[in-house]
């Protein structure tokens, strides 16, 4: 299989470069090699690729004749944000359009009164909640990457963060969106109301990948800021008393606002970035916030503190103040450079388990790591069963990377057979294309493709991501039903 | 701690799972090209416009709890479970469904809530019915059972066809099972009232929503501005101090928050349609004619109005939303014959292309959620 899951034939049609300058400024169009090079990949970089051309549009106007021109002339369209994505949702194609949303980065408005915001796609997450600040408002979900993804690509691919345990993921923060169609044609799904009329289109937009059209407004929901916020740290002995742990807080009636966990190679990596405090000799640490009022969390943090210590925790630490909270979940928060630290490259991994199997897909990742021997660190949402699995390789050390994917692999397939899912929250993109034939049959498959059909008939937006064909799917099956004994070892697994 | 562990085998052999008949029904409609309207328990059966079908495939044989893990957060039912008996199930484990879903009839079931897509009272706090919607097992158009979004928490592997099947009353495909978030339930909750008129209610609610209280709850009728809460004896003291008003007791709240959901009160009963206008909540009082009920912090207005629907539409668009005809006779139907708000061309188109990917021979109730498909 090809290593870009690209199955179309490539037209490649220099001229549409001329055709893009001429509706757009000059400084929006860049096609000099030196120019291109930048996007080439996203924020998974082990798959690159130069588009034909990038166009940067000011102006929503300016998107519809884009569209309108590439429709007509079939030329396919890639989106971008920030590429910041971790599944190559971005990754370009060499005879297509790069199509990038950077230039829209306005907030256009505050509405205090309704708990709103409306910006542009390219808004960056955090800038949302600082613009909100002053309100005394923010935007829920806080993703990792918050400093740099867009709110565009937050949609995008559903993006999640350390609160939405309490607070939900995207799809639960936003209202409304405006959209550019494959054709051109700008519409709008959701309302500034609590629901619209017709199919949920907002759900289905959301964590579409660029798929089913071009995000051009997002209006998100603004939250009143908790007035009060505390951090628990516990230590674990063992994995395995910090997932029953996780279990025991959550059956209690407890939502905290976040509950993260890290296992001992992820502490220690952490630890030695930014020195959070973290216990370096724990198997498992615990991070859990619990926000809400001054009453609520002063109850609530003597609650789980037993709770933490009844199911074994060796040790419970409260932030003694707020420059001690902000530390424990940066510890957290810079996971993966903290990982780029002690291993040439990392790779992140995404799956979703029901929190009981927690103990389970630990032990059994850990029996993958020393069959690959690759090491791995894990960092959890735990709260919601989402693991990232960080595998530690390096790319320069000839089939390291392609080792550090079939691991993955495995470890997402192992997701599936726990009932879980591949993807929490980083989205399919090129990367999960085979593991969605694991989790999917040839019938929703095929159910994929037609509501893709709906949208973009022609398969002209982000073609060959997020579904993989069925094609694909019977050579991957072909492959996959002698794993461990594939005729060619040495062959990349794609 | 006790842990509720219920996992039944989903077996297609188990007594009550249907899905082998209602696939051969599925099929043979398909055959002899009839579509059929799907009923769960038939409490909602007045949403929407009627159904174009004389043929029924009845879902409330197709019934039980799959799975059900208290520490999961999460439950899995076929989708002709009845309402009350899974409320009743959550309960026991002191857990709930965070929407509220109204009943409308004993014989409501979980497919029936999720197809309409209505939520209660506390909407606006703990999140709708789609926001809790895990994952699906349908029938689609083509008589294939498909599977999609799951168990989990967090799950974006492929599109959210799950999510897209709440409020499509039953027009993309059938129901088979449906797997849910729940939350814990509020060990204490308190209900307080005050009196004012509509426009001070909606300023009150308006300065609430900017407070970091747990509210689950508010709604002005008849004059009282009633506000609901939930957490701690202590938090809910302070949180008493803070907004003020008179607690209800705790039957009196009960009651009060089953009726508004369940439509009881005498506002409900009049003889005029009702309209439910959907708004950006901070939306001043509308200038209508009529009676009305306002819920979800001003983001819900009930209106029992003889106000022509066009201008209903028009006001309702202004100020951010939609207007539903929700109770009404064949005679007050407006001239297009839909209920539900028009929508604009390109997403009308974009909707009805979405309805031909999952049923594209027309068969699952024709002509209920709008009159054209
Ligand atoms: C260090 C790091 C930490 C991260 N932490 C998290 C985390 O905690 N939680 C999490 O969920 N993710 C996390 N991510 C992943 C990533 O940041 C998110 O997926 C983010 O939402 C991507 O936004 P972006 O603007 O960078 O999108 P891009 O990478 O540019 O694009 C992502 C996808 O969205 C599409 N897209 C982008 N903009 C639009 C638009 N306007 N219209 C239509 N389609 C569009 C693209 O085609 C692509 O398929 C992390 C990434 C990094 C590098």
């Amino acid at each position: 299989m090809q290593r870009i899951p690209d199955e179309r034939v490539l037209q490649p049609r220099p001229e549409i470069i001329d055709r893009l300058r001429a509706i757009l400024p000059e400084h929006c169009v860049l096609a000099s090699p030196v120019e291109l090079a930048a996007y080439e990949c996203d924020g998974l970089p082990a798959f690159r690729q130069r588009p034909m051309v990038v166009v940067l549009p000011e102006r929503i106007e300016q998107v519809q004749a884009v569209m309108r021109l590439c429709h007509a002339e079939q030329v396919p369209v890639v989106a971008r944000g920030a590429g910041t994505g971790l599944s190559g949702g971005a990754l370009p194609l060499s005879d297509g359009v790069l199509l990038s949303l950077a230039k829209f980065n306005q907030i256009l408005e505050i509405d205090a009164d309704n708990l709103r915001a409306r910006v542009q796609p390219g808004v960056r997450n955090l800038a949302i909640s600082e613009a909100a600040a002053p309100h005394g408002l923010y935007y829920a979900p806080d993703p990792s990457s918050q400093i740099a993804c867009s709110i565009g690509g937050n949609v995008a691919e559903n993006s999640g963060g350390v609160h939405c345990l309490k607070y939900g993921l995207t799809v639960h923060n936003i209202q409304h969106l405006k959209l550019v169609s494959v054709a051109g044609e700008l519409f709008e799904v959701g309302s500034e109301a609590l629901d619209a009329p017709g199919f949920d289109l907002l759900a289905l937009m959301t964590g579409s990948e660029g798929m089913l059209g071009i995000i051009v407004e997002v209006t998100v929901k603004l939250l009143p800021r908790p007035e009060r916020a505390q951090v628990l740290l516990a230590a674990f002995a063992d994995v395995a008393s910090a997932g029953a742990a996780v279990a025991d807080i959550i059956a209690a009636g407890v939502t905290p606002a976040g509950l993260e966990m890290m296992d001992n190679p992820a502490i220690c990596a952490a630890e030695d970035f930014v020195h959070a405090g973290y216990p370096r000799d724990a198997a498992a640490i615990l991070i859990c916030e619990l926000d809400g009022t001054n009453a609520e969390v002063s109850m609530e943090v003597l609650r789980v503190r037993e709770l933490l210590l009844a199911a074994g925790a060796t040790q419970v630490r409260t932030a003694k103040d707020e420059a001690e909270r902000t530390l424990f979940w940066k510890g957290r928060k810079s996971a993966f450079p903290a990982a780029g630290r002690i291993s040439p490259d990392y790779y992140c991994m995404d799956g979703t388990i029901p929190r009981r199997e927690l103990a389970h897909v630990l032990t059994r990742i850990d029996e993958l790591s020393q069959a690959y021997g690759l090491g791995v660190a894990n960092v959890f949402h735990a709260g919601d069963g989402n693991l990232h699995p960080l595998i530690l390789y390096d790319a320069n050390i000839p089939g390291e990377l392609e080792k550090a994917e079939a691991f993955g692999g495995d470890i997402l397939e192992l997701c599936v057979e726990v009932g879980g899912t591949v993807t929490g929250e980083h989205g399919v993109g090129v990367e999960k294309l085979n593991q969605m034939c694991v989790q999917f049959n040839a019938e929703e498959l095929a159910q994929f493709h037609a509501l893709k059909a709906a949208f973009d008939p022609d398969g002209l937006l982000n073609p060959g991501k997020a579904v993989p064909t069925l094609h694909r799917c019977a050579e991957f099956g072909a492959m996959h039903v002698h794993k461990g004994e594939l005729p060619f070892p040495d062959l990349p697994r794609f | 701690m006790v842990q509720a562990q219920q996992e039944v085998a989903p077996s297609l052999n188990h007594p009550q799972d249907q899905q082998l008949a209602l696939v051969e029904q599925v099929q043979a409609a398909l055959a002899r090209q009839t579509p059929l309207h799907i009923q769960g328990g038939g409490s909602k059966a007045f949403y929407g416009l009627p159904v174009q079908a004389e043929d029924r495939l009845e879902l409330s044989p197709h019934r039980g709890v799959i799975a059900y893990e208290a520490s999961e957060l999460a439950i899995t039912v076929r989708a002709g479970t009845r309402l009350a008996e899974v409320q009743a199930l959550l309960a026991a484990q002191e857990q709930q469904l965070p929407f509220e879903p109204p009943h409308f009839g004993a014989n409501a079931t979980i497919g029936g809530a999720v197809a309409c897509g209505l939520s209660g009272p506390s909407r606006p706090y703990l999140g709708s019915v789609r926001d809790a919607v895990l994952g699906v097992k349908l029938i689609n158009g083509r008589g294939q059972v498909l599977s999609f979004g799951g168990r989990v928490m967090k799950n974006v592997a492929g599109y959210d066809v799950s999510r897209l099947m709440v409020g499509a009353l039953g027009t993309l495909g059938v129901l088979l099972e449906v797997s849910l978030k729940v939350v814990p339930r509020p060990k204490v909750r308190v209900t307080l009232v005050q009196t004012c008129g509509p426009q001070e209610a909606i300023a009150r609610m308006r300065h609430w929503a900017r407070l970091p209280l747990s509210f689950t709850g508010s709604a002005w009728e008849s004059g009282r501005l009633y506000a609901r809460l939930c957490g701690s004896e202590e938090a809910l003291a302070e949180a008493t101090a803070r907004i003020g008003g008179e607690p209800l007791s705790e039957e009196a709240a009960g009651r009060f928050w089953r009726d508004l959901r369940e439509h009881r009160q005498r506002f409900f009963q009049s003889p005029e349609p009702l309209w439910r206008l959907s708004v950006a909540p901070a939306t001043p009082l509308l200038e209508l004619r009529g009676e009305q009920v306002i819920e979800w912090g001003g983001a819900l207005r009930w209106y029992k109005t003889s106000v022509a629907p066009d201008e209903l539409r028009v006001i309702a668009r202004r100020a951010g939303g939609h207007a539903t005809l929700f109770h009404y006779d064949a005679s007050q139907l407006p001239h297009d014959g839909n209920v539900f708000a028009p929508l604009d061309p390109t997403t009308m188109r974009l909707t009805a292309a979405v309805k031909q990917a999952f049923d594209p021979s027309g068969m699952f109730n024709p002509g209920h959620l709008y009159r054209d498909f």
